[in-house]
This record gives C-alpha cells, sequence and structure tokens, in this order.
C-alpha cells in the first residue's frame, strides 16, 4: 500500500508518493500558500491543513479523500476576548490540531497563537475557546507568559493521555507545559525542572520556552521536549523533568524532535549550534538519538560533513513513522530515512521553507 | 446601491466573484450584504472583531476609507467601491 508524505511548505502542500524506494511529488495543493499546520485524524482518516494568507487571515481546510479535494471550515475567533492590555485578541497563527481521543468521536483541541487553546465538538465546524486556560492566572501575567520570535505566546503541543482522555498536555511558548486531568476544566503548570537561562529566576515555575513536545503513546508517563534551553525527559508524568541534553552540550539547542512510538528510552532531535547561531553545529548537518532515555547520544550525518549546510529544522518539520523518517529544513530541503535515521536520502532540495510535514496513514489506493 | 469591485485575488476563493451592485449606506453594510452573495468572504476581508484586515484597503469614489476599525464611512447611491489588498514582497 503506498504511504503519502505530506509537506507544509511556505509556498504550498507538497504531496509526495512513495513508489519502488522513490519519493516523488504526486500533487501540489493551496499552491503559493503558506501552510502552518497540517494533521490527519487517525479515527477517521481525515486531513486538516491551516492556511496562513497574507492578506486573507487564517484559514482552516479539511479533506475527506486524502488530499484530492478540500473544503474551507470555520477558524477560531477571538471576538470579545482581550488581550492584557485591554485591546480586541485577534487569531494570528494556527499552530497544532490534536484529537481528543477515541472516546470522544468529533472532537479536536487546537492551539493557537496569541495563545488560546480551542475545542470543538463537532469536527471542526464551531470552535469555542478553553476559558479556563485563557483565564488562567499566569497568562494574566506578563512575565510568565510573553512571545518569543513572534509577538504573542503561542500553543504548538497538544498530548492526549491514550488511557484518559480527560487527560491532556499542552506546550507553550513562552510559559511552558500545562497540564489538565479534567478535559480542560482546570490548568496546571508542570515545569519542575525546567531551565530558563533567559530570566532572572531560571527556575520560576511558569516562563519556559519548550520549542517540542511529545509523550510517549506506550509509556505515557514518559514526555520529552526540545526546549530552548536543552533537552528535557520526564518519567512521571512532568512532575519533574531531568535535562537529558549531551555530555559536552551536545545536542543541546534545536527545535525539532521526535520519538520512538514503543521505546520511551529512545528519541532523535536535529540540533542547532545555539539561540544565538541558529544553524547546524559547525555548518554540519546531523540528527542525534538517544536509545537509553537521554543518557548518551550518537549523531548521524545527514550530508558527508564537508558539505556545508545552513539548514534549520523548525519545529513540525520532523516526522517519524515507523522505521520512516523525515524532516524538512527553512531553505527548502527534504531528506528521507526508511531505516531509522542510519541512512538518509535527500528527496528535494527545491521547495519552499517547510513548515511542518507528516507520512499519511497507509492508503487502501 | 454602490457598485463593488473585488480585487481578482479573491477570484480563486469566490470563482463566481464579479463586480456587482450591492445595497448599503455604509462599508460594514456593504460588506455584510456581501457575504450574503458570497458565504465567506466576510471573513477573508475583516478580522475577528470585524476590522479590516491589516493589509486590505478600501477606496470610496477613489478616497481610502477613515475607519477600518468599525466601517461606519458612508457610501451614497451609485458610488464606487474598490477592494484591493496592499502590495506585499516575498
Amino acid at each position: 500500500m503506498p504511504y503519502k508524505l505530506l509537506v507544509g511548505t511556505f509556498k504550498g502542500l507538497v504531496i509526495l508518493r512513495e513508489g519502488k524506494g522513490l519519493w516523488n511529488i504526486s500533487d501540489v495543493q493551496f499552491e503559493g500558500l503558506s501552510v502552518s499546520l497540517l494533521f490527519i485524524d487517525e479515527r477517521s482518516g481525515m486531513w486538516w491543513a491551516g492556511i496562513s494568507h497574507r492578506h486573507w487571515g487564517e484559514k482552516l481546510h479539511f479533506s475527506s479523500d486524502e488530499g484530492k479535494t478540500w473544503e474551507e471550515t470555520s477558524v477560531p475567533s477571538y471576538k470579545n476576548y482581550f488581550y492584557r492590555s485591554g485591546h480586541q485578541a485577534s487569531l494570528k497563527r494556527l499552530w497544532v490540531m490534536q484529537h481528543a481521543g477515541a472516546n470522544k468521536p468529533n472532537c479536536l483541541w487546537l492551539g493557537t497563537e496569541p495563545g488560546g487553546l480551542f475545542f470543538s465538538f463537532n469536527n471542526g465546524k464551531l470552535w469555542n475557546l478553553v476559558e479556563s486556560l485563557w483565564n488562567h492566572p499566569s497568562r494574566l501575567n506578563s512575565q510568565q507568559w510573553f512571545g518569543a520570535g513572534k509577538d504573542f505566546p503561542f500553543i504548538h503541543s497538544i498530548e492526549v493521555d491514550p488511557r484518559d482522555s480527560n487527560h491532556v498536555y499542552i506546550a507553550v511558548s513562552c510559559a511552558g507545559v500545562f497540564e489538565t486531568k479534567d478535559g480542560g476544566a482546570s490548568w496546571q503548570a508542570k515545569n519542575k525542572g525546567l531551565v530558563a537561562a533567559y530570566l532572572p529566576k531560571p527556575d520560576a515555575e511558569i516562563g519556559h520556552d519548550p520549542h517540542r513536545m511529545l509523550l510517549c503513546k506506550a509509556n505515557p508517563s514518559v514526555i520529552w521536549q526540545q526546549n530552548h534551553c536543552g533537552i528535557f525527559r520526564t518519567e512521571n508524568g512532568g512532575e519533574n523533568w531531568k535535562i537529558v541534553s549531551g555530555e559536552h552540550g551536545f545536542p543541546h539547542y534545536g527545535f525539532a524532535l521526535a520519538i520512538d512510538e514503543k521505546d520511551s528510552e529512545t528519541a532523535w532531535v536535529i540540533p542547532a549550534q545555539s539561540d544565538e547561531i541558529r544553524i547546524p553545529i559547525e555548518l554540519k548537518l546531523m540528527v542525534c538519538k538517544t536509545s537509553n532515555g537521554g543518557k548518551t547520544w550518537t549523531s548521524a550525518f545527514v550530508k558527508p560533513p564537508d558539505l556545508r549546510s545552513f539548514d534549520l529544522v523548525l519545529r513540525h518539520a520532523f516526522t517519524k513513522q515507523g522505521s520512516r523518517m523525515a524532516f524538512g529544513s527553512n531553505n527548502g530541503n527534504l531528506y528521507l530515512s526508511e531505516n531509522n535515521w542510519k541512512n538518509w536520502m535527500v528527496v528535494s532540495q527545491n521547495l519552499s521553507t517547510v513548515n511542518c510535514l507528516l507520512f499519511s496513514l497507509p492508503s487502501n489506493e | 446601491m454602490a457598485k463593488v469591485k473585488f480585487t481578482s485575488a479573491l477570484k480563486r476563493f469566490f470563482p463566481l466573484l464579479t463586480d456587482i451592485e450591492i445595497e448599503g449606506s455604509t462599508v460594514k453594510e456593504i460588506l455584510f450584504n456581501a457575504e450574503k452573495i458570497h458565504p465567506g468572504i466576510s471573513s477573508y476581508l475583516v478580522d475577528d472583531h470585524g476590522s479590516l484586515r491589516t493589509h486590505l484597503n478600501i477606496f470610496i469614489k477613489g478616497d481610502l476609507i477613515s475607519d477600518r476599525q468599525t466601517l461606519k464611512d458612508k457610501v451614497n447611491h451609485s458610488d464606487e467601491l474598490l477592494i484591493f489588498q496592499a502590495l506585499s514582497g516575498g
């Protein structure tokens, strides 16, 4: 059964199809438009795409036929909601979508900038702001929720506990990780052990900058995050985070993260040199892997190290499905491994900035 | 009835869009009535609060509207109303 790779770029959705070991572009959708969000609902097989127009605002589309046709649906509204300054809030960007669990059909979470989390009971026809989080005392404090690289904080990771769909984690840049155990009625910060080196109090309860957070579905007490200040892992559902950046600071900084679906000890990151210098370390593009919960890391060069590379991989531009992994970079390169990172192929060097990518579910075609 | 001309860039999303006469005595009323003819178009033109999107311009008889927030600029019968996107790079 053929697989597809969906690549959301600054200039359109590029769909590649696997055949005889090669990946070729089979279709391009939303030509010329920036795809800010991709999500495939494993419950229904429905594809979702968030489009960030330069003139017309943020839009949300879904496809029931694996991208052949798309319909536009409503986007969340901040009408009657306000920033701390008292000015009216407005939707800046759609960042991440997640289904709300197998026992909640048609229910979806949606994370946005400027920091609002939305929930839909009817498969995206209507979105309701999760007021318990919007009104969380920490969000009303400018030293606890704030923008980083963007004017406003944004929710970029949503992870639902497969054992209990009322148990959800979100990650906010900048604020940190929050947990609900009651389906979103209340939220608690879960940032103990994280470091915010850019704050006067680096161990502050809130004000952290997770770049990407992923929960191990097979062992949901284990959560990983690539943070602005290192790589962190928790074994107790966020009660305590431990830094697992490598010895001598390698790997440490970056945005992209992938974890093994079954083995909670195994994860991959794509390091960048530092906050100040956001290029591959010494211009050598590599993927780093740990198989022991971050105690040690090993690296694999994606390109020969003498081929200097300026690829930076954004937070949603690294994905894994089984033994397949793929990532795309800010300068339009697309790389893929069929054997869990050991060997990498260059699939394209001609895309636009890759914002996000995903493998499709197996197709019946 | 004002004569409303839309930027051709919107035809990609609303293929049936043409220059059209629309009832209304303010910009807000005209956009409200345009939504009845082309459902969904208002979300392309105004933000969460009904204000004109940042990179859009509306002209009445060649003059830029002054009230981008609440769209209360007056539109007289047979005025020409142009809806254009701002130029951008990249």
